[in-house]
């Protein structure tokens, strides 16, 4: 999975991310996935291509549980949420939903970069700069529900949790 | 090994022991969504294709956060709902019931349960010694549908409150300056333990508005040990019997304790648009801060004790010109007693308009939106940008009584000029 990335800064609130006025679009996800990221950069929505990564700083996704917020990055196309650190929540919904979420160094990624994930090797690569980033291993119930495909299939699979 | 509070609690429900830090499936006593996260929730139950609820007595389904609904969309998804809750015969709760976490915390959240709920503020369980935290809708899902989870056992922080709060001064000025202390991340994963005895003296809805904001400094959970407050709460919903003793054990390894003087404490305010981003009201800042708009309600300060405080305000007294004041109770029984015991008087003769009973204008879809460059006082529990329904207005959180005396003055206001 490769793509660029779309810099976005601290404390990147699930409002930002899903806002409340749009609660309305919850029931229809490809149209609130129009108004994805839209508080928190307007450009992203309309020009995230498939592949691209979105790049925050710390605490990325604090607030509300709504799952619609990592659903709806995923559905904008995207192969992976980096930051400094993530919020408990989201951090579980993008797991849940099948969208990867890595905990690296992002100052060491500018906007455009071109980036690349391997996931099983445990590390983001910065091929724009040439550098490796990596993140700190998930437990294995988690990498085994994300190669799933998320938590559905996960327990489909195996008929509960394999901890 | 002397246990925390959460390693007791998820010990409690899990196969053998755990500590900090360990992963373990979870016995869920009660899970339970609203109508934000509940189609998604209730897809996500379809999709398993297993039991639509392992044991519907232990799992309900709330209509408060659009209540009544503002959009045919929303409206739509409700039927959904209660079609879903009609099948699964998970106990509903429809519009006008009020707030999930408030309702449970009058009607089932009891001392030792474990809880997960699709609403962040589930956290706030822990007032009344249950583990009960957030999740999103695919977990809670699962726990509906199989009465189990996963977690990962958190690590605690303690934060010991000690002396007599000053008047004007409440557990949301606490857990504001806690915030401010820490940040808006300085608990993630982590559970909140509140000790002291300052957390002592709190009745339930003070301990409410302590751990639903847990979850605004990261923690999955906040908690408080049970005790005669918690009894004397249970008593007052007819429920006695669900009281067990739920302490805290001295030894207990804890990662961080803060300690904070209740006796130092003044009202707080949280500037736009962070939590973390308090000041004290003596501060400058504060100062001729112009307010549009006051709204008392919330999950975190949406009971009794909440509306009693900002009555006491404003009692005898009218709004400023150019300041609207909205009041969501949190409960039909709160809504009731506030009726009984006149305080619906004194907020409307205050020229104060009172919503139903739910979740209001604060997660910002209806009864109270905001409008471009206004500025609102809320007793609610986040500030971000957009939070009340318009991404060109700014929220500033306070207790209740700092939100009417903030009414009053048409300003950011001191209400201990008022105690």
């Amino acid at each position: 999975m490769s793509g660029r990335a779309w810099k976005f800064g601290d404390d990147i609130s699930t409002d930002l991310i899903a806002a409340g006025r749009y609660a309305y679009l919850r029931t229809n996800l490809p149209e609130l996935t129009k108004h994805v990221l839209e508080d928190a950069r307007d450009d992203f929505r309309t020009g995230v291509k498939p592949g691209d990564f979105v790049v925050g700083g710390r605490n990325f996704g604090l607030g509300s549980s709504r799952e619609h917020a990592p659903t709806i990055i995923k559905m904008a196309g995207t192969s992976c949420v980096a930051a400094k650190s993530f919020a408990r929540i989201f951090f579980r919904n993008c797991i849940n939903i099948g969208l990867p979420a890595v905990r690296v160094d992002t100052d060491k990624i500018d906007e455009g970069d071109l980036l690349e994930l391997d996931l099983n090797g445990g590390v983001l690569k910065n091929l724009t700069k040439g550098i490796d980033l990596k993140f700190p291993p998930m437990p294995k119930v988690m990498t085994d529900i994300l190669e799933a495909g998320g938590l559905v299939p996960y327990l489909k699979k195996n008929k509960g949790f394999i901890l | 090994m002397p246990q925390t509070l959460a390693e007791k609690l998820i010990s409690m429900h899990a196969r053998s022991d755990v500590r900090a830090g360990e992963l373990t499936v979870v016995k869920v006593d009660f899970a339970y969504m609203q109508d934000w996260t509940g189609p998604l929730t209730v897809d996500k139950i379809y999709e398993l294709g297993g039991p639509l609820a392992k044991d519907p007595s232990h799992a309900a389904v709330f209509i408060d956060h659009a209540s009544p609904s503002s959009f045919k969309e929303v409206s739509t998804g409700h039927i959904k709902l209660r079609d879903y809750a009609g099948k699964s015969g998970c106990r509903l709760f429809d519009i006008g019931e009020g707030v999930s976490h408030l309702v449970l915390g009058e009607k089932v959240t009891s001392p030792g349960m474990l809880m997960v709920g699709a609403d962040s503020h589930t956290c706030q369980g822990g007032a009344l010694g249950a583990f009960s935290t957030g999740m999103g809708s695919t977990d809670v899902a699962v726990a509906i549908s199989s009465g189990e989870t996963w977690m990962m056992c958190p690590e605690a922080t303690r934060v010991e409150v000690t002396g007599k709060l000053p008047d004007g001064v409440y557990a949301k000025d606490v857990i504001l300056y806690l915030i401010g202390l820490i940040g808006a991340d300085g608990a993630t994963y982590q559970s909140l333990e509140f000790i002291g005895d300052t957390i002592d003296g709190l009745s339930i809805p003070g301990r409410v508005t302590l751990t639903s904001m847990a979850v605004e400094a990261g923690a999955k959970c906040g908690l408080c040990q049970s005790d005669a407050h918690t009894m004397d709460w249970l008593k007052e919903n007819n429920r006695e019997a669900d009281y067990r003793d739920i302490k805290h054990e001295p030894g207990a390894k804890y990662v961080r304790v803060v300690n904070i003087d209740a006796t130092k404490l003044v009202p707080m305010v949280s500037f736009p648009h962070t939590v973390d981003n308090t000041r004290p009201i003596t501060h400058p800042d504060c100062k001729d801060v112009p307010i549009q708009q006051a709204y008392l309600g919330s999950t975190t300060n949406g009971y009794y004790e909440d509306m009693e405080a900002a009555a006491r305000v404003l009692k005898g007294r009218h709004v400023a010109p150019g300041t609207r004041l909205v009041i969501t109770p949190g409960t039909k029984k709160v809504y009731r007693r506030m009726m009984e015991t006149g305080l619906f008087g004194i907020f409307l003769d205050a020229g104060g308009v009172i919503n139903s009973p739910g979740c209001g204008a604060c997660p910002g879809s209806h009864a109270g939106i905001l409008g471009d460059g206004e500025n609102c006082v809320a007793s609610i529990n986040r500030n971000f940008k957009g939070r009340m329904g318009n991404p060109n207005s700014f929220v500033y959180l306070a207790s209740p009584a700092l939100v009417a005396a903030s009414a009053v003055e048409g300003k950011l206001a001191d209400p201990r000029r008022y105690a």
